[in-house]
Formats: C-alpha cells, structure tokens, sequence
C-alpha cells in the first residue's frame, strides 16, 4: 500500500507546561526543531498545514499562517484545520493529500496551543441551541463525561478505581523519563487514592489537565525523503478521521443526550471503536501487528477502553492486561511510552501530533530510556468534541 | 410572589407532579430527539423533514452515573456555599436513547448503582430574587 503513504522526515516538539507564551511561539519553535530534525530548509517547504486553536483570537482560526508568517513568510501555501482533538490529524492529512496529488514534496505540519486555567468554558451569553453551552449551564463539564465511561467500566467488566490509579502511576513512571513532558514527578497508588475526588470514581490525578506546547512534522513524498537520504524514514501508513455513524450510543460531549436507536434497522453504536477500523484497513494491517500505542488518555479508565477500542484485547480485558505489565515499557503491547497525557496535559491542536512526535521517535529507536524494543509499527488514537476523533498509523 | 419558571423553555413540561421532556419523533422513521430536531431527520437512511413533539418516556435504567464535586463554570449558577450534586445517565428503552441530567439532592453516589430504575422530577436549577429556574432531574424511582 506503498502508494498511498508519505515519510515523516522531521519531528520536534516543545516541552508541555504553562509557560505564558502566545501559541505562535510554541508552534514557531516545534517547526524549527522539526525542520532541523529533517535537515530541509524553511524555503523548500510548500505547504504550511496548522491545527487550530480557537482560544487565542484570530491569530488561532489561522494558525497556519499564523505561524508561517513567524516562520517569515516564503510563498508557501497554507491551511488551518479544525477538528477539536483530532485537528493535528486533520492537519496531517490535509498535507498527505497535497503530496499524494503531486501538489508539493514537503510540507510542515504544525499544532500549538495556550490554554486557560481550570475548566474549559463556553461562549458566554444565553444560548440553549448551543449544546455546549446547555451542558454548562445544567452542570456537565468535562470530567462528568470521563466519569460516567470510568462508572460504566467498574459496573460492567469490574474495574477497580485501584485499576484506574495504576494507569496514572504507569505513566508517571514512564513520563518522568521525557524531558518534553510536563509533569515528570513519579506517583503511588497512594499518591493518587489521596488525590481530592472531583467526578466520583475519577481523583485529581485521574483525569488530565490542559497545557501550553506545540508540536510539529515535516512530511514528504516517499520519492523526496528518498532524495535526501531519508529513505529509511518512518512512514504515515494511515490516517482515519471518521466521524460516528448514526446511531452513536454513548453520550459524548458536549450532548445532553445520545442519539436514539429507535429506528428499524438503526443500532446503537459505540464511536471510539468505529475511528481505527479505517486506519487499519488503510494500512492493510490487523490490531495484532501493533508493537505500540500512543492513545488519549484524558482520564486515566479512558486510557482502558482505548486499548479495547483499539481492539488491542477483548472488551473487558484492559485492566487484566494493566495489571499484568503488559501495557507498560518492555511489557507485549505498551500505551503511552510518552507518558501520554497524564504527564503532558492537553494541547488540543498540537496533542494529535505530539502523539505521532513519540511514535516517529519510538520507530527511529531514539526515544532513549522509554524505548520500546523493535517498535516497528504504532497506532495513535484520540477523541474530541462534535464528532472528531482520529487514529494514525505509521511505521518503519 | 416569586415565581417558578422553566430555566430553558419549551425543553420539558412543567408539571410538577408528572414532568416530561418534550423531544421530537421523525414522522417516517420514527427516531426520537432530546432536544427537539426540526429541519431534516438525522438518520442517515431517513429524507423526512415532518416531526411531530412527543413526551419521552419519564422512567428509564441508569446507565451510568458521577457527581460534581466542584463548582463548574458560568453559565452554571452555583449555590453560596456551593454544593456537590450527582448526576445520572439514563437509558430510556422506547426512545433507545441516554439522556443526563442532575440527581436530585440529597441522592449521592453512594445510593444509586448501574442499571437501577430512575424517574423523571422538577427541580430548582437555581434561584434569585424573581423565584426559581426549574431543570430536569434524575432520581431513583420512588414506589407508588
């Protein structure tokens, strides 16, 4: 399936925290570090795709010129996705198509983000034909959502919130060793039992936080990385940006409701596991050729049904497979070698492409201490709002 | 006096001791919608452009359920102090929908479990000085 892929030929991203940078700055010096990385200069770039932020103006709707113009402007052509979590997906994509067409060789694909403290909020004003605003309104935030997955888990397979602590301190382990990460202090399931309950069963140390970073890919025909002496490059196999299909069973944010299954022939389907089913029919492979798996851990339960959505084991088995070892580094199939966003926090429009950042590492067998042995093959997954959610697979 | 009155209007009748959500049903396919679809049916399979209102379903089993344990942001309008409420997801089996919404207080977590009977109540989103904003809320279905 050759024919439909294309090199990752640099990488780079900033360290996540809350550093009080304009995004711009962030994206500006993951593209540099990326370009450096692929050792091509800014000029032969000739498509700037961004992921948007929708929290910094307008600079935000049009991060990719945003940051082209910072980069100094040469020419190039430029976009800016929007698709929540999944924007870097979206982004990549966009940059995938304008090479397989033939329309450019190389293109910068660039997410960054600054995120306010707490919550994140709704426009103001009253607007009930908003869901997102009706969901505030009536007191749904975000941890509501993650907690009522978590609840679903322990009532229907019998996970414990002791399984759920045990996610969180097996990416803490692993994260303390990423220098790009944020958080980098190590945890015990006591540590996080004391941790103060914010959406019962979820703890403060269960459930993510939002943070500044951005991250960046330099991507190019198989033909040009061949060119440059990057032939061996890890390569994007597969990119899926589905949306669900209708009748999507679980509530997802920001709805108040599901839809309904009332109609004949219409069942009730579980979107998570719908996204990665196109990714692994693009890359023509099968869940058990994964070596590892970057997946959106925005509670520390939702890391578990990813590992089932990604049909890495049967519904039900992830904390049978937490508990025995085999999702962490040197374990069979290890999630979030990165640390995941237990320890970086999300950066909504950079956080798809972090997630490809440590795969491409990973699969050049220079992520140091986190890596995973012979990482051949590695899928991402993430979710958002509205809809979007995506799965990449690259390998080497 | 200080009056009651609905905190998103049209959304749900206002009977207190009978309250219903008013969603919309396709007139071809017959899927339901929580809140009211009008325009073009959302069943990919389905053309229609007729619904008709309908009362769901009061009663249904608890999917799942959480609680808040602190304040959310505006547009929430908390209490002084502010207190934590549980809030539930409810599978309602004629409509095969899941709708949340609050748990009435003093219901917590620690007295409602998965797949459990839940019925709909009224009750104050918030209050200020021209009277109450009734909500929807959850509570476990009380025998009659």
């Amino acid at each position: 399936m050759s024919g439909n892929e294309i090199a990752i030929i640099g990488a780079g991203m900033t360290q996540w925290g809350k550093l009080g940078k304009n995004f711009w700055e962030y994206g500006v010096a993951a593209a540099l570090e990326a370009l450096k990385d692929a050792g091509v200069p800014w000029q032969d770039v000739k498509f700037v795709s961004g992921g948007a932020t929708v929290r910094c103006g307008y600079p935000g709707y049009v991060a990719g010129a945003t940051i082209a113009q910072a980069l100094g402007w040469q020419g190039a052509e430029v976009n800016t996705s929007y698709a929540a979590c999944a924007s870097g997906s979206q982004a990549l994509a966009a940059a995938r198509t304008k090479i397989l067409a033939g329309h450019c060789d190389v293109a910068l694909v660039v997410g960054a983000d600054t995120t306010p403290k707490g919550f994140l909020a709704p426009a103001k004003g009253y607007r009930p034909e908003d869901p997102d605003w009706v969901r505030f309104y009536i007191g749904i935030t975000n941890p509501t959502y993650f907690a009522l997955y978590a609840r679903r888990r322990m009532a229907l397979y019998g996970d414990t919130q002791e399984d759920f602590a045990a996610v969180k301190v097996k990416n803490a382990a692993i994260g303390s060793l990423n220098p790009r990460a944020r958080y980098t202090k190590t945890f015990t399931a006591e540590d996080v039992a004391n941790s103060a309950m914010v959406a019962d069963p979820l703890r403060l140390m269960d459930i993510c936080a939002t943070s500044d970073g951005g991250a960046a890919l330099i991507v190019s025909s198989l033909d040009y990385a061949e060119k440059i002496g990057k032939g061996d490059a890890p390569r994007v196999a597969a990119i899926s940006t589905v949306t669900p299909s209708f009748a999507s069973g679980t509530v997802e944010m920001p709805d108040i409701a599901t839809d309904s299954a009332a109609a004949a022939g219409v069942e009730a389907i579980n979107y998570r596991s719908q996204i990665p089913i196109k990714a692994y029919e693009e890359a023509g492979v099968g869940p058990e050729d994964i070596d590892l798996a970057e997946v959106y851990d925005l509670s520390t339960a939702l890391e578990l049904d990813w590992i089932e959505d990604l049909k890495l084991c049967e519904p039900g088995q992830a904390a049978s497979l937490l508990r025995a070892g085999d999702t962490a580094v040197g374990g069979r199939i290890p999630v979030n070698a990165s640390g995941g966003l237990a320890c970086f926090g999300e950066a909504v429009p950079a956080q798809a492409l972090a997630q490809v950042c440590e795969l491409t590492w990973q699969l050049r067998g220079e992520a140091g201490s986190r890596q995973v042995e012979g990482a051949k093959l590695g899928i991402t997954a993430n979710q958002g709002l509205f809809g979007h959610g995506s799965s990449v697979i690259v390998k080497r | 006096m200080a009056s009651s009155r609905a905190a998103i209007e049209g959304w749900y009748t206002l009977d207190r001791s009978n309250p219903r959500l008013l969603g919309s049903r396709c007139v071809k396919c017959g899927t339901y919608f929580f809140p009211k679809q009008a325009g073009y049916c959302r069943n990919p399979h389905c053309d229609s452009t007729e619904f008709s209102e309908v009362e769901l379903s009061r009663t249904g089993t608890l999917w799942s359920y959480t609680n808040a344990c602190y304040q959310p942001p505006e547009p929430f309008v908390a209490p002084e102090p502010f207190e934590p409420y549980a809030i539930a997801a409810v599978h309602l089996e004629k409509e095969r929908m899941v709708v949340l919404g609050q748990v009435v207080s003093p219901v917590s977590v620690e007295q409602l479990e998965v797949g459990m009977p839940m019925e709909l109540v009224l009750d104050t989103l918030h209050s200020d000085e021209d009277g109450d904003e009734l909500i929807w809320k959850w509570q476990p279905e009380t025998s009659t």
